[in-house]
């Protein structure tokens, strides 16, 4: 699977000498090392990307022209559910806790993670979910089809599909808790001596309280979805409005859950970048301090912001105001961030390595999302953009351009430490200029799209969107054949096809995970480095 | 202020084993100590999920958003006769075997005219069944502009086997409605009150029976 198991073999420690781990699948089945398990979070989010990559472009396909042309409405509507929830769980949420289990304890000094065998079990509950997900598909009725949001009444009503989807949704959600414990404890209890909390990394301050938030709105998630269930068949009328339930009870304690969550997702992408432009800027990173304070500020606001996603359902004419300044008062917090990355690019002496060109593109189209975002936070202009495609467009520059290019930053700027072998630059460079153009091509014309009112989750469309749907689904598949370009630097890294990687191969880094050698030892700081 | 301390690692030395020892044990009653107060915030939070129900009913009972089932306060009736809406009146039962129409399949009013229209209900079934009417508008924005000042959607119904109930709805639609709303269709849904042991509006007495009919959908 990766050069790791080998690699630790010659590597010159004497402290894996574990000579009766098992070997083949076995090992990963059984591993409670680290680095394994962040190298099979990684690999399992990479294979769920593209499955939700193949069901996005089926929409886009069918998008290509108004009318029906590739697939059944019904099944449309499954396309849109299911990339929505791959992608969140299966994709970008374990590709975090992945970076996590692979730098958390390196970048802290510790030996591993604090539950070794808590995290092992932590990973292996998502290939399970990842198959009740997929395989929703081939059950009676299809897949969940009502939106990954899964409100009611559609989610009360359909078929099992929906059932197999709240299933999986408890598991992930049961294996991030279970993460998030690992790196909180890990994080407070066994950092290297004289690593105070604030000569932390940035990107282990960004996963100990997006670890925190997990474990404050991941039950909370369970707790709607469990509420669902029994809606669904044991009689209860939580949500169903002919036993007296409310479907806007399921949004407000969906949506407690579904904001803190976006940050979930984008805070450890904040961490990744906050590493990698001091590096390449050869600077350190400004306002350290403040940078802290600003991810504390954001994950505190998050939980007083859910109804921003509800201004059309109804809300008292206060309640609209007050959620509408509270989302406002997020730009500020995001606004250092953005502000300090760029104070630290000032005057550095910068280079333009992959993860430095990610980097850059992150904080380019991160901050239009952000700014798209801001022009949603605006109660009257949500009532009318609310379910159009500048949603659609808002939410994919920061999921897509924020946590996933920040990942592809990371991936590239540890690829050497991980496998000890450096990447093919040329190969990043066209990774990153083909999924910069095309993924501005696919979603840059969904703003105009939904200013023109398209409507999302819809197979079909008025004749004047044709043009800009055309446009996007070129792009689309642009985006995701030039992925590939990334499969083949990760093969190519993994089989050890390229320069053999220094220690520390950028010149401006200074983490404690470039002090091993690359690769990194299976054990790594058994002993636990000093921190001046 | 740096991200990243400079640091030398440094060589364990022999006489330091037993102290790397007890330390190693330390931080793993640390961390079992950590697990279980985490796990028990997960917990919790679990919980809080389930308390936001309640939660959510009392903020919507402090702010009003669901009180539907409350005369509104008509202050002007003055009468625009140079205007007529049609009310269409339409009526619903949902998993429930009673007979439920208006007498009447509309009416054409004046807006500021109190009217009165008259709807009948049947229990067609053996057993005594409490059910409860929520109304709804077509379309949705009229529903600010119809004012009712009486009717059966205020209280549970409770019927008796075979018994045939008339029941009244007063009304009077604003003035104040725009001039587009040329026709407004009152739609009623008749719900069975699944075990309606107590009476919230004190209107009708509780059945003997509770009954546990209700069926999911």
């Amino acid at each position: 699977m990766s050069s790791i198991p080998h690699d630790h073999a010659h590597d010159g420690h004497g402290h894996d000498d574990h000579a009766h781990h098992p070997t083949g699948i076995m090992r990963w089945v059984t591993t409670t090392n680290h680095k394994d398990i962040g190298t099979m979070y990684l690999l399992f989010s990479l294979g769920m990307f593209f499955v939700g990559g193949v069901l996005a472009l089926t929409i886009r396909t069918e998008l290509f022209q108004p009318g029906m042309q590739v697939v059944h409405p019904e099944f449309f509507n499954s396309l849109t559910t299911l990339h929505g929830l791959i992608m969140i769980f299966g994709a970008i949420m374990p590709a975090a806790v992945g970076f996590a289990n692979w730098m958390i304890p390196m970048m802290i000094g510790a030996p591993d993670m604090a539950f070794a065998r808590m995290n092992n079990w932590s990973f292996w509950l998502l290939p399970p979910a990842a198959i009740m997900l997929i395989g929703s598909f081939f059950v009676p009725g299809g897949a969940a089809a009502g939106g990954w949001t899964l409100y009611p009444p559609l989610s009360v009503q359909a078929g099992m599909g929906t059932d197999l989807t709240i299933f999986a949704i408890h598991i992930m959600g049961a294996s991030s808790i279970m993460g998030s414990i690992n790196i909180i404890t890990t994080i407070l209890n066994m950092r290297a001596p004289g690593m105070t909390l604030m000569k932390m990394p940035m990107f282990v301050w960004t996963w100990l309280i997006t670890a925190y938030l997990l474990i404050a709105v991941m039950p909370v998630l369970a707790g709607a979805v469990t509420m669902l269930l029994t809606d669904r068949h044991f009689g209860t009328s939580f949500f169903n409005a002919a036993g007296g339930g409310d479907p806007v009870l399921f949004q407000h304690v969906f949506w407690f859950f579904g904001h803190p969550e976006v940050y979930i997702m984008i805070l450890p992408s904040f961490g990744i970048v906050s590493e990698i432009i001091p590096t390449f800027a050869r600077k350190p990173l400004f306002g350290y301090a403040s940078m802290v304070y600003a991810v504390a500020s954001i994950a505190i606001l998050s939980f007083i912001v859910w109804a921003h996603h509800m201004f059309t359902v109804g809300l008292p004419a206060a309640g609209l105001l007050f959620f509408m300044y509270a989302t406002m008062l997020i730009a500020v917090p995001t606004g250092v961030k953005v502000f300090n990355w760029l104070a630290t690019m000032w005057r550095g002496s910068m280079t333009f390595e992959t993860p430095m060109l990610f980097s850059v593109g992150f904080l380019f189209l991160f901050t239009m999302g952000g700014f798209t975002g801001l022009v949603l936070a605006i109660t009257p202009v949500d009532i009318q953009l609310q379910d159009t495609y500048y949603v659609v467009a808002h939410f994919h520059y920061v999921l897509v351009a924020g946590s996933l290019f920040a990942f592809f930053a990371g991936a590239y700027y540890w690829l050497p430490k991980w496998t000890g072998t450096m990447y093919d630059e040329t190969l990043g460079k066209w990774h990153f200029w083909a999924a910069m153009i095309t993924f501005n091509i696919t979603f840059f014309p969904m703003h105009f799209l939904g200013l023109a009112g398209m409507p999302r989750r819809i197979p079909d469309y008025a004749q004047q969107f044709t043009d800009w749907n055309m446009v996007a689904t070129v792009g689309a598949f642009g985006f995701g054949i030039s992925q590939l370009i990334f499969v083949w630097v990760l093969i190519k890294c993994m089989r050890g096809d390229g320069a053999k990687a220094p220690a520390k191969p950028w010149e401006g880094a200074d983490t404690l995970e470039w002090t091993l050698p690359s690769p990194a030892p299976y054990h790594s700081f058994e002993t636990p480095p000093v921190i001046k | 202020m740096s991200n990243g301390p400079t640091h030398d690692r440094p060589a364990a030395g022999e006489s330091a084993a037993g102290a790397v020892h007890d330390r190693r044990e330390d931080t793993r009653q640390a961390n079992r100590r950590m697990l279980k107060r985490l796990a028990v915030v997960a917990v919790g939070m679990f919980g809080f999920g389930f308390l936001l129900v309640p939660f959510y009913e009392q903020i919507c009972n402090v702010t009003g958003l669901r009180e539907i089932a409350r005369a509104d306060v008509v202050e002007n009736t003055q009468v625009v006769t140079s205007r007529t809406i049609r009310l269409e009146l339409d009526s619903n039962v949902r998993h429930l075997d009673w007979g439920f129409r208006s007498l009447e399949p509309f009416v054409d009013i004046h807006p500021g005219e109190l009217r009165q229209v008259v709807y009948e209900i049947t229990n067609n079934t053996g057993r005594m069944i409490t059910g409860q009417a929520i109304p709804s508008y077509g379309p949705q924005h009229a529903a600010p502009y119809f004012k009712k000042l009486e009717c059966f959607c205020f209280a549970k119904q409770t019927l008796q086997p075979g018994e045939t109930r008339r029941m009244p709805v007063v009304f009077v639609i604003d003035p104040k409605a725009p001039d587009d709303l040329g026709t407004i269709t009152l739609s009623y849904t008749f719900f069975e009150v699944e075990g309606a042991a107590t009476d919230i509006q004190g209107a009708v007495k509780p059945p003997e029976t509770s009954t546990k009919t209700r069926s999911n959908s």
